[in-house]
């Protein structure tokens, strides 16, 4: 067991590694010299733009700024950003908790609202309401996101803030605040909803059609009990292993997934910092939210990982 | 209960103070006004310090600002600027000569500092306050920006304590400032909160609060402009605009913008010593051609389909918003393909068999034209232009590419002809510069910010003399000229200046004052006028249309929770039965 969790979590180091090489070597092939992009518009003699790439380090040749790089972003140092004079991992660290919150809230919904979609529709599958709601979950899911969230937003009228986070002027006590950050959540978590419970709903409904059939649910039938208890205490949680398997893979996704709803209901938290930095190109910005966006992504792999072997007997013995 | 609250709309604010809340979609990159560079940043920056001089909110000209009086020497290398008694900074302290000594000082010591607006003091020899009340400028040579220095003045009993002005973050609320507001709260992309400063030395604003809240979209503002959630909106697509006409509540201004679209044509790039780089197309370097390609172009068509008519035709970089210096062309070129066919045909640009012209040299007539992906107006215009190209017989390939690809090939000049645009300032002298010769990158690809490669001698020399000009008459004769060089010489073709599109809630706030007026913008002024001067309805105070959205919202929550009750009551009498079998 230890053995195995030392290789997964080495390889996830090694991927690590690889990301933060690949954050600094990837950024600098986009085309475009950051200081003339930064400055474009504006009166700038040409000692202030020498003085401005001397200050962002981009004046030195590039095999020295890879290793200024490394060593820093080894400590957990990801410079400066460009359009914000601050330390990216300060930037990153404000930005975090808006996004957790958000697709923290909007995954829990999606996953109960999928799973029990999913579950009423494999055990009545064919049914009406089968068709009805695997064919409205993939149609949301086909549905571009910022459209699909403008539309609500129309769609809603004055019942919801159209952007943001809170408004300026509510009172700074806690639970005018939370009521505040909770109403501005509303559209933006149900966009997201819609958009990724089919996922779940489509896993959680075929593993659970592999289980139908099963000889212990014909056992279970056959002692007589009723339909709903064979359904919930014998094929469902055997059918959930897969299901909480995807959960976990995407939760290191969804920080990156928050991009467009995060755009369209401008919520500040990592996806919009994340589209920032792109369009700056805020080189260090982006670098930062690449290693943090990969870095989650490959924490949650190791998680499922171990967490199949923890819930799945037979991987164990394998 | 606690659906029916987040149902609510707006929540009501603690005390019934007027507020005038704004929506910008552009990102506040530093409060720090040394560092700050964006266009909302520089525009906070306004509301927090004065600068020396300010611009009128009619005509533009220089007017009082923290000095009311100001006097040059015969040379015009020493100015001198008096400071008057009685303005005061946010804290109480007075306003003194030596602050303003204090932050041109910093900016020409430290290289930090000059960030922002180092090419204002750039050619500064000294700066000196001789008293509480006098500020002496000293300049290297003659300088026409003097009364139109964009630099935000700090005190110095606040920023002298700042040891390390690129960490300085200036948001230790509230922020000591001389503006007609006090910054109060930030919370960075979110909102910016602002008090009205009482004792401001031009009197208070007419209400209580400003507030800037950030939107990633124009729509996401736009909407929430029409839910009543912002007072005021800049920056929309004509379509956008359009979808507000007629809405009850709701006031449109079409504004003379101070941007202006470009079709930039190749001249033939070089670096600043001459040395030629990228890979133009040749026949570009001809000024017959460039001229026909002028000519071919419906500027008018442009606009109406691609501007949705909020424009105005394009002659030469300065907009008809600074009435002084926008150039009416003489003589123009008119939109006359068959001219433009006939010139070609005469200069011995030949079409081939297929119908496609070659230049004497016998390169045919292909061009790139590059567009960025960033602006729909680009995609749009490039077709126009491609179709206006094939009358002429010369093939256009439209490549829309990234912001990035498409500096990086306009710095190397690899292109034949790309769209661009720039923003413009009251005084020319910027916008003018980027054409000079001195522009130009030098070897190996940096340092200018050149915009179409232009070296011309003749341009360069009238752009020396209006340089130093300070007779208003000569230097507006002198600026034209090298705008009608610019339009003979065609590096560029300007398609047209853009409308600015703003929209503000007439039910809250009764008016807004414009710069210039008439016909000018509320917000992204040369000043604060816009929101210094913004008049609440007599009534305002509570942002009308909620009461509905309020009703709505709460008989909407209470249907869901009756429902929602329902339908549990209904789970729990099916499971109770069922266990009871």
């Amino acid at each position: 067991m230890i053995r195995h969790l030392a290789g997964k979590v080495g390889g996830a180091l090694v991927s690590l590694l690889f990301v933060v090489a690949l954050g600094f070597l990837l950024f600098r092939v986009i085309p475009g010299d950051p200081v003339v992009a930064m400055t474009r518009g504006r009166p700038v003699t040409g000692d202030q733009l020498a003085e401005l790439r001397v200050r962002l380090g981009v004046d030195k040749p590039l095999g020295e700024q890879f290793v200024d790089y490394l060593t820093a972003a080894l400590q957990g140092d990801f410079g400066t950003s460009y359009v914000y004079s601050r330390p990216v991992m300060e930037l990153i660290g404000e930005r975090m908790w808006p996004t957790i919150l958000l697709t923290g809230t909007a995954t829990v919904l999606a996953v109960v609202l999928g799973l029990w979609l999913g579950i009423r529709g494999a055990w009545r599958r064919g049914s009406r309401s089968d068709r009805i709601s695997t064919g409205a979950a993939l149609a949301q899911w086909a549905m571009p996101t910022f459209w699909l969230g403008m539309l609500l937003s129309l769609a809603t009228g004055d019942l919801f803030p159209s952007g943001g986070m809170r408004y300026p002027d509510t009172p700074p006590d806690f639970l005018s605040q939370a009521v505040d950050v909770a109403h501005h959540m509303v559209l933006p978590c149900l966009t997201m909803i819609a958009v990724v419970y089919a996922q779940y709903l489509l896993v959680m409904r075929s593993s659970l059609l592999e289980e139908m059939h099963a000889d212990y649910l014909t056992t279970a039938r056959a002692k007589g009990l009723r339909d709903d208890v064979v359904r919930r205490r014998h094929a469902v949680p055997n059918a959930l292993l897969p299901t909480v398997t995807l959960v976990f893979l995407h939760l290191g996704l969804v920080v990156s997934g928050a991009i467009t709803v995060e755009t369209v209901f401008s919520w500040p938290g990592l996806g919009l910092l994340t589209y920032e930095a792109l369009t700056g190109p805020d080189l260090p910005l982006l670098q930062g939210t690449f290693v943090v966006l990969a870095g989650a992504v490959i924490t949650m792999n190791v998680f499922a990982d171990l967490l199949y072997r923890v819930l799945d007997p037979r991987v164990r013995a394998s | 209960m606690a659906l029916v609250v987040l149902l609510a709309p707006t929540p009501a604010p603690a005390q019934q103070t007027v507020t005038l809340r704004v929506a910008i979609t552009q990102q506040v990159d530093s409060l720090n006004p040394f560092l700050s560079v964006f266009q909302a940043g520089t525009e906070v920056g306004r509301l927090m310090y004065d600068y020396l001089t300010a611009y009128d909110v009619k005509d533009q000209r220089p007017v009082e600002g923290l000095a009311d009086k100001w006097e040059s020497s015969e040379d015009r290398l020493t100015w001198t600027f008096h400071v008057p008694e009685g303005k005061k900074w946010s804290d109480g302290q007075p306003i003194t000569a030596k602050d303003a000594a204090f932050t041109y000082n910093l900016m020409m010591r430290d290289e930090v500092a000059g960030t922002a607006n180092g090419s204002f003091t750039a050619a500064f020899e000294s700066v000196t306050a001789t008293d509480d009340r006098t500020l002496v400028i000293k300049t290297k040579q003659p300088q026409a920006t003097m009364l139109a220095l964009d630099v935000p003045i700090v005190p110095e009993h606040v920023w002298s304590k700042v040891t390390d002005i690129a960490e300085y973050r200036n948001d230790q609320t509230p922020v000591v400032g001389s503006g007609p507001f006090v910054l109060t709260e930030y919370r960075a992309n979110e909102f910016i909160r602002f008090k009205a400063n009482k004792d401001y030395w031009r009197g208070a604003p007419k209400y209580d609060e400003l507030t800037f809240t950030y939107y990633k979209t124009s729509d996401a503002a736009v909407q929430a402009l029409g839910k009543g959630e912002v007072d005021l909106v800049n920056r929309m697509g004509p379509a956008q605009f359009d979808s507000l006409k007629d809405k009850s509540g709701i006031t449109r201004n079409q504004a003379h913008g101070r941007r202006f679209n470009e079709l930039v044509i190749n001249p033939g790039a070089a670096t600043r010593t001459g040395e030629p780089i990228g890979d133009g197309h040749p026949a570009l370097k001809d000024v017959v051609v460039r001229r026909a390609i002028a000519k071919s172009l419906d500027l008018d068509a442009i606009i109406k389909r691609v501007n949705g008519g909020y424009a105005q035709r394009g002659t030469g970089p300065i907009p008809p918003v600074f009435a002084d210096y926008h150039l009416k062309p003489e003589p123009a070129h008119p939109y006359d393909p068959a001219a433009a066919n006939a010139d070609l045909d005469k200069a011995g640009y030949a079409r081939g068999a297929d119908g496609i012209r070659v230049s004497p040299e016998g390169r045919r007539m292909e061009l790139r034209l590059l567009g960025h992906s960033s602006r729909a107006y680009d995609e749009q215009a490039g077709e126009f232009v491609k179709r206006s190209l094939a009358d002429l017989g010369i093939v256009v390939d439209v490549q829309i590419v990234s912001d990035n690809q498409l500096n990086e090939s306009s710095t190397a000049g690899t292109f034949d002809l790309v769209f661009s645009g720039w923003g413009t300032n009251p005084d020319p002298d910027f916008i003018l510069s980027l054409h000079t010769c001195d522009q130009r990158p030098n070897a190996d690809g940096k340092g200018g910010t050149t915009d179409t490669f232009f070296c011309d001698a003749e341009y360069d020399a009238l752009y020396a003399q209006q340089r130093a000009e300070f007779d208003p008459a000569k230097r507006r004769e002198l600026v034209q000229k090298m705008q009608q060089r610019f339009y003979d010489q065609v590096p560029a073709v300007v398609l047209g200046y853009d409308n600015a599109l703003e929209a503000y809630r007439s039910d809250k706030f009764a008016s807004f004052p414009v710069q210039p007026d008439p016909g000018g913008v509320i917000m992204a002024q040369n000043g604060v006028w816009g929101y210094y001067g913004a008049l609440p309805v007599a009534s305002a105070g509570q942002p009308s249309g909620s009461n509905t959205g309020l009703i709505a919202g709460v008989v909407g929550g209470a249907l869901v929770v009756l429902l929602g009750g329902v339908w549990l009551m209904n789970r729990r009498r099916g499971a109770r039965a069922e266990d009871r079998e």
